[in-house]
């Protein structure tokens, strides 16, 4: 007899209890529908949306479905996300190495900035920048153009459009560069692994990507031409900008709040990573005589990447996650558009808030499953 | 070659270098703070964009100069040390002095110079600087939200009151320290709990909770005498045995009495707000999150594969969301898995929300303390005869926690910067009473000066908790 009553009972006493728990929900889930009179299930998926949204990636407006209401609101969270992560990680880089800066004042500047903004709560900074600071601009007729052809105003970023002619030749050129610098590069390591000949990889890599998309140019037939936004007068007084790229205003403020919270993260995380690496791992590489870049690039980067990047996915995460405050400011993100506008028309609370919490589960497991494989693939390999 | 030598500073013409270095310098300083302060241009007969750079480069020719090494002047090294050791390092630091000096007269009128403080009323508010008037008027909002002004005092009394009571350990003699943490664990959040809910909202309102506390009180304390080969089932049936007979045969009629404190009227939940309702949720987040998160981080780790199953499955579900959709799912979706006539309030689903979405991660964050544990401490305590429960108490846990402070510290104040997301549902806490402040059509446009405020408070609390923790790490800190 293999089993114990020892080993089973408290298992079986958790299912059990989580069972009767899901059980009593759905029991009374059900029996709450049926006195409301509402229907369970994704068919209001297809039918026809009849709201519209601010701004959206795509084209969309009351006549297309709550799928595509939803496609929406995720793009835009992603959109929010992705700006987000690139310009915290590149300020929180630069605030971690700061706060290892031997200059006292730098390093005292990032210690305020990371103190600073990591104690105040992100809701607190979006409103903040949107309500408060975002409010000071001026307004569309009252712009001053910076670089001559943008404009900062209350209603928003107004930058100059990209037109461009043969576009697909463009893109295949920078394919082909940034494939032949892959190339070259693996070439490269191999050739050091085997001959111990350094190649100058980056000055053909930046050559690469520059000379192939000029090419384009030249030759290919590629033109690119600039919409400026034009200043146009609606009524007396309410002016707008036309033509070019117009990024609301919700979208900067969330975008830059959300930005500068989790670079105060990202930049503790890659400071604990500089640190992490041991004193002698730095000294043994100035001994056997490589130059100061060479031991940052060589020797505590590789080291340090291991410490940084597991809590740095953490705070990806986080901010993906952390988007949904969006709601808050009315950037027409998914929370937004689909667990506010869309469920207050059909009412399907149980449907909407689910897909809602599996999109955003899908998004933090995609990205760690992502981060984890390249965690994997830069780890230690011990023999 | 005369030349390059009167360019490059050593120690031979030590003093003819530290001059002319410090002179530039000082005059560098001294103009950008004659430009900031009283708006005197010394360089105004150059160029705009000349007058502007020539600060920057004066300073760093001056700190070029004065960069000699080995002067023997000890404050000279001192400055060459920490912000001259380069040139690169050395523009990085004149324009942060730049920076510090340009940025502080603006900021200093805004905040105190050109402010108003006096009187109340928006007249006041004339001037370019901050109106702080407004904040004065509003104070009481922002503080107690809707609260009836009259009953305010229940909410100071009850603060003062957990706080002193709070404070006993710092009182407390060696003879009682050991009590110190049932007093903590079960005495006191039932006390909190008792103000709260009995004082603040000044009736019944929670009623069903009391019997579960009880219950729960009653069955912690006599789980002490059961062996521990029982204490899993026990724990199992127990509390919730003991819930249903104080509810619905031993003392129903006296509790109800008990709950109604005479003289005090019943402020519904939804009239509560501003800060006390932020450290009210924090406080019964905080006090729910942790034993919760404690039992999925041992559930993580459990040998029984269907327990720790449901332990990841739930760990990864909260941890995978994001808040504001969990309090959604709390204000919307909740009430529907709920027999139609059970009613839970608004502020009990918000808690019950956040500490089961903080929980997740303070489990993850002891699951971290229990894997640093070396097996040789498991091992150790099986092999002096313990049982599961004995081994966590009273050799595991004690060390885990103690590694994972400066974590639960971090959980915590995420926790607390989490508060004001209860907007999702309608509660307004001090962000929220602000939005509600800025919208009001005698007050429009003061919104910087409420979120400036709200920041300020929030970050005193948040850098307190933190240097809290770090004191806390020090002080628990076992060499090993």
């Amino acid at each position: 007899m293999n089993f114990k009553l020892k080993d089973i009972g408290p298992q079986l006493i958790t299912v059990l209890a989580v069972v009767l728990v899901f059980g009593f929900f759905t029991y009374n889930a059900q029996v709450n529908m049926e006195n409301r009179g509402i229907d369970f299930g994704y068919g209001f998926l297809s039918q026809e949306s009849s709201f519209d949204v601010q701004f959206s990636l795509i084209e969309y407006d009351g006549s297309h479905s709550y799928f595509r209401a939803y496609l929406v609101g995720l793009l835009n969270t992603i959109l929010v996300s992705v700006i987000g992560i690139v310009i915290a990680t590149i300020l929180g880089v630069i605030v971690g190495i700061a706060r290892l800066s031997p200059n006292y004042l730098i390093n005292k500047f990032a210690a305020f900035y990371v103190e600073f903004f990591r104690n105040i709560p992100l809701l607190l900074q979006i409103f903040f920048w949107y309500f408060a600071a975002l409010r000071a601009l001026p307004l569309p007729q009252d712009a001053e153009p910076m670089f001559g052809v943008s404009y900062l105003t209350i209603k928003g970023l107004y930058v100059p459009a990209f037109i461009w002619q043969n576009y697909n030749i463009f893109f295949y050129s920078v394919v082909a560069a940034v494939i032949a610098i892959i190339v070259i590069r693996t070439y490269a390591k191999k050739v050091q692994e085997n001959q111990g000949k350094q190649t100058p990889v980056l000055l053909i890599s930046i050559g690469l990507i520059l000379i192939l998309p000029l090419l384009s140019f030249l030759i290919g037939g590629v033109r690119l031409s600039f919409e400026v936004p034009v200043l146009k007068q609606l009524a007396t007084t309410s002016f707008i900008y036309e033509g070019g790229v117009s990024l609301p205003p919700e979208l900067i403020a969330l975008a830059l709040s959300l930005s500068l919270y989790t670079a105060t993260f990202i930049a503790e995380c890659v400071r604990a990573g500089i640190q992490g690496v041991g004193k002698g791992q730095k000294e043994a590489a100035a001994s056997i005589g490589l130059n100061p870049n060479q031991v940052l690039k060589l020797v505590v980067m590789p080291q340090a990447l291991r410490i940084i990047i597991p809590p740095t996915t953490n705070q990806y995460l986080n901010l993906t996650k952390n988007s949904s405050l969006a709601a808050a400011i009315a950037y027409p993100d998914l929370v937004l558009v689909f667990a506010g506008t869309a469920l207050m028309q059909t009412g399907k609370a149980i449907e909407i808030v689910s897909i809602t919490m599996f999109t955003y589960l899908t998004l933090s497991i995609s990205i760690s499953i992502l981060m984890n494989w390249y965690n994997k693939k830069i780890a230690i390999q011990e023999k | 070659m005369s030349k390059i030598n009167f360019l490059k500073p050593d120690k031979s013409n030590l003093s003819t270098f530290l001059y002319t270095g410090s002179f530039l310098f000082f005059i560098s300083v001294i103009d950008v703070f004659l430009n900031s302060f009283f708006r005197i241009n010394l360089t105004s007969f150059l160029p705009s964009f000349i007058s502007f750079l020539l600060p920057l480069i004066l300073g760093f020719i001056g700190l070029y100069f004065i960069r000699i090494e080995f002067s023997g002047i000890k404050n000279l090294d001192l400055i060459n040390k920490h912000i001259n050791t380069n040139n690169f390092n050395a523009i990085l630091s004149l324009f942060i002095i730049f920076v510090i000096i340009k940025s502080t007269p603006p900021i200093l009128s805004w905040f105190v110079i050109d402010a108003s403080f006096a009187g109340d009323s928006k007249d006041i508010c004339s001037g370019s600087g901050a109106c702080w008037t407004y904040i004065k008027v509003w104070m009481r909002r922002f503080m107690y939200g809707m609260y009836p002004n009259a009953e305010q005092w229940r909410i100071n009394l009850s603060f003062v009151a957990l706080a002193l009571l709070g404070s006993v350990g710092y009182f407390a003699t060696e003879k009682f320290k050991k009590y110190l943490t049932l007093y903590y664990v079960v005495i006191y959040p039932f006390i909190a709990f008792l103000f709260i809910f009995f004082f603040i909202s000044g009736g019944p309102v929670f009623f069903d909770f009391s019997y579960g506390i009880i219950a729960a009180v009653i069955s912690i304390i006599v789980g002490f005498f059961i062996p521990s080969r029982f204490k899993f089932y026990y724990f199992i049936f127990v509390p919730i045995t003991l819930y249903i007979a104080l509810k619905y045969f031993i003392f129903y009629e006296e509790l109800i009495e008990l709950g109604k404190l005479d003289g005090l009227n019943w402020v519904e939940t939804g009239a509560w707000g501003g800060l006390s309702l932020t450290f009210i949720i924090s406080f019964f987040c905080l006090i729910f999150c942790f034993p919760i998160g404690m039992a999925f981080a041992l559930g993580r780790r459990s040998d029984f594969p269907l327990i720790r199953y449901i332990s990841i499955g739930f760990i990864e579900f909260w941890r995978g969301v994001p808040l504001i959709t969990v309090l959604f799912m709390s204000a919307v979706m909740f009430p529907m898995f709920l027999p139609a006539d059970f009613f839970i309030d608004k502020l009990v689903r918000c808690i019950i929300a956040i500490s089961l979405f903080e929980a997740a991660y303070v489990a993850e964050v002891i699951r971290g303390g229990l894997q640093a544990l070396p097996r040789g401490q498991y091992e150790a305590a099986k092999s002096l005869g313990m049982g599961y429960w004995k081994m966590h108490i009273f050799v595991i846990l004690p060390q885990a926690l103690k590694l994972v402070i400066p974590g639960i510290a971090n959980t915590f104040l995420a926790l607390v910067k989490d508060t004001p997301l209860i907007f999702v549902v309608g509660l307004l806490e001090i962000v929220g009473m602000l939005n509600l402040a800025k919208t009001n059509p005698e007050w429009l446009g003061f919104a910087m000066e409420g979120y400036v405020f709200a920041a300020i408070i929030f970050w005193i609390i948040c850098y307190a908790m933190s240097k809290y923790s770090y004191n806390l790490e020090q002080k628990y800190k076992t060499e090993r």
